[in-house]
């Protein structure tokens, strides 16, 4: 607050500072104060942490295994993006691996979560862009991956589904085939989806060449995700340094050369086709086998630490967690892909027009709820 | 798993040559590097770490230690543009002693530090010099109690 | 002015007074119409707080489709709101946000408490920025549990406070 009020003494007096959020249509639970002038921001100030809850804290007075409910509610969206490398670190802890079958059911639900994620982005995307049918489509069609998911893992959304060691329950006997056929019903919705939303003029209007990212600031201030893919940097944890099997099947990293909004849009949506196809690779490779190495008593980690970084829905998740060898862990540090990305929204909005504020803000799909943690 | 750590010895290698006994090779594994050194040292050796083409602050923390009086402090950071260091994790360590919690920040060689260090101001009370806004980010504005991250705070209803 | 929070209160005390001073057989034939009136044209104000907001997000897509039952989707400005459904979590730097947003909706106003975390802490219960339950800050008409309640909840709570309207003064 301060701050934006010096800048508008800085400037010379023709300038307005607007404070969008929390209460806004558009920004969900987080502010920004946008100081402005004319149409024209001059100066872009986040303020998170509406929902900052204290997950790594909490994180110190539960075990290994309760932790994983309240790390899974930040991105609860994307559940098994973020619990997923939680527990891969304490396994690593603990000194446990997952068997091949556990590791592959862990591939299929980040997968779905990843496409149950972006199409839930899409959704707010195309509704504020002012299109609603690109908010009924996806959330409609979220719902098919939701039901998949949900025969999997049990709830709708918060599965807490992968633990230490393996993964709670084996995959019904039919779900290939259920798969399969959702499959092939979305891959001829995404054609649908170009036609209403993608190739739409009034869409790429709006998003074409609005928020441009350089690649060279997209790496220096540490963007992550689909939006660092936009900016043309093929980087990707699950070809970077694999965790589970990734490395035993093949996808494509999209990237676009652009770096705008439009190109964030268009990487996602393609990140959809990839992860179908990763899905139908895993069904050929799953065979039968244990879900879990079962863990005896209370797990308990040898003194020490341990990193992993993984790909979530929105970029680069990463945990570390240190040990003193007691049951609970002795810290536990989340860095989330929306917090990192957030010191690009700022430098994207700055220099750019206020109407285009929110075609940049969710091409970033920033969830501020994990963003804050 | 491909165990050979040619590339991580090789990088540790270049470091200690330029640092001689000021750092300390903590682990190297595959991976994974850690290095620690002492604070005056840090920025030096994160501008070093910078030029081997390490160029993001995945991220950034502490710890607090309480039966030695430090926090230690830590970057982690790692490479996307370089196909063959992608897969690294460079991590970089110090600690710091609790009487006196300032140290140098490091926004102007990884300004992707800039959020990361700001968490870090807030949750244990360490005053980056030189970071433009040591401001709260996540926590409320009157917030008036210890930093939440100290051992020493006690979460209500657990104590 | 017109949400003032006093002016609020005044319009709340002239209804009060308009509902006792009526004769029985006129009162109940009003109470019906105003009631119908707002049953069915329920605007919930977009205040997301927390991760509950995307089940409420799915409660407005097309599987389940709230609007089917009055409810509008929360698009509105907090001048023609009258409902507040709290979404999950309401941390510390939220809750005078939130009260000053309750305090300028217009009346008649109703609260809807979704999620474990809005009604008692939930998860959160040992959090150190977290409220433990909005019935602190501000008056609860239904409770939806769950973490999150699924969709099919959030409508049975809806149709819970429709019940409820239906019986309110005028
Ligand atoms: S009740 Fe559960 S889903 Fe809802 S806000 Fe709380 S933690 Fe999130």
């Amino acid at each position: 607050m301060q701050n934006a009020a010096m800048n508008i003494e800085d400037k010379g007096g023709d300038q307005l500072v607007l404070h969008v959020g929390p209460q806004h249509p558009g920004s969900g639970h987080f502010r920004i104060i946008v100081t402005v002038d004319g149409d024209y921001i001059v100066g872009a100030k986040p303020d998170p942490g509406y929902v900052h809850r204290g997950a790594e804290k909490m994180a110190e007075y539960r075990d290994y295994i309760q932790n994983i409910p309240h790390l899974e509610r930040p991105v609860i969206i994307d559940a098994t993006g973020v619990t997923l490398p939680y527990v891969l670190t304490a396994e690593k802890i603990i000194d446990v691996e997952a068997p091949d079958r556990a590791q592959y059911i862990r591939m299929i639900m980040a997968e779905l979560n990843r496409i149950i994620s972006h199409l839930y982005w899409l959704g707010i995307y195309g509704i504020f862009l002012g299109h609603s049918t690109m908010f009924m489509w996806p959330m409609g069609d979220r719902e098919l991956f939701i039901d998949l998911a949900e025969s999997i893992g049990g709830t709708r959304v918060t599965f807490s589904y992968v633990v230490p060691g393996g993964v709670r329950n084996d995959m019904p006997t039919n779900f290939k085939e259920r798969a399969l056929k959702t499959f092939d019903y979305f891959e001829k919705r995404i054609e649908e989806y170009k036609k209403i939303f993608f190739n739409n003029p009034l869409m790429s209007a709006r998003t074409e060449g609005i928020g441009t990212m350089d690649k060279k600031d997209a790496i220096r201030l540490g963007i992550t995700g689909s939006n660092l893919r936009a900016c043309g940097i093929d980087s990707d944890t699950r070809k970077d340094e694999t965790y589970c099997l990734y490395d035993r099947v093949d996808f494509e990293i999209p990237t676009r050369k652009e770096g705008d909004s439009y190109a964030r849009c268009i990487v996602r949506l393609e990140e959809l086709q990839q992860s179908m196809n990763i899905m139908k690779q895993v069904f050929d490779l799953i065979e039968p086998g244990p879900i879990k190495q079962v863990i005896g008593g209370v797990m308990r980690g040898e003194p020490g630490e341990a990193f992993v970084r993984t790909e979530a829905a929105r970029g680069t998740m990463f945990y570390h967690i240190v040990s003193d060898g007691e049951k609970n862990p002795y810290r536990v540090k989340i860095s989330v892909p929306s917090f990192r990305n957030l010191i690009g929204m700022t430098h994207l909005l700055v220099g750019s027009r206020l109407a285009d504020m929110p075609a940049i803000y969710w091409s970033l799909d920033y969830w501020p709820v994990e963003a804050d943690r | 798993m491909p165990s050979n750590l040619d590339t991580e010895n090789q990088l540790v290698k270049s470091l200690t040559d330029q640092f001689k006994n000021k750092i300390k090779t903590e682990y190297v594994k595959h991976n994974r590097i850690k290095i620690s050194t002492n604070q005056d040292n840090l920025k030096s050796l994160a501008t070093s770490v910078k030029e081997l083409g390490f160029e993001q602050v995945i991220s950034h923390g502490g710890t607090d230690y309480p039966d030695n009086n430090v926090f230690r402090i830590e970057y982690h950071i790692i490479c996307v543009s370089k196909k063959k260091l992608r897969s690294i994790m460079f991590s970089i360590m110090t600690e710091i002693s609790k009487d006196t919690p300032e140290i140098e920040t490091l926004i102007d060689i990884f300004p992707s530090a800039e959020f990361h260090e700001q968490e870090t101001y807030e949750n244990f009370g360490i005053t980056f010099t030189g970071h433009p806004r040591m401001e709260k980010l996540l926590l409320p504005e009157d917030w008036d109690d210890i930093p939440p991250l100290r051992k020493d705070y006690i979460l209500p209803g657990r104590g | 002015m017109v949400n003032d929070p006093t002016l609020n209160l005044l319009v709340g005390k002239a209804s009060d007074i308009l509902d006792n001073t009526l004769e029985k057989n006129v009162r109940e034939p009003i109470r019906f119409l105003v009631n119908w009136g707002r049953l069915y044209s329920l605007w919930p104000v977009h205040l997301e707080t927390a991760c509950c907001s995307i089940e409420f997000g799915a409660a407005s897509g097309p599987r389940h489709d709230v609007e089917r039952f009055g409810m509008l989707e929360a698009f509105g400005s907090l001048r023609q709101c009258d409902v507040l459904v709290v979404q999950g979590t309401v941390t510390r730097k939220m809750a005078p946000r939130m009260k000053w947003v309750y305090e300028q909706m217009p009346e008649p106003k109703w609260v809807i408490a979704m999620g474990a975390c809005a009604i008692s802490g939930g998860l959160y219960m040992d959090s150190y920025n977290v409220l433990q339950g909005v019935d602190k800050i501000v008056p609860v008409d239904v409770y939806i549990p769950g973490c999150p309640p699924r969709p099919e909840t959030l409508i049975q709570g809806i149709i819970e406070l429709q019940n409820k309207i239906r019986k309110s003064k005028v």
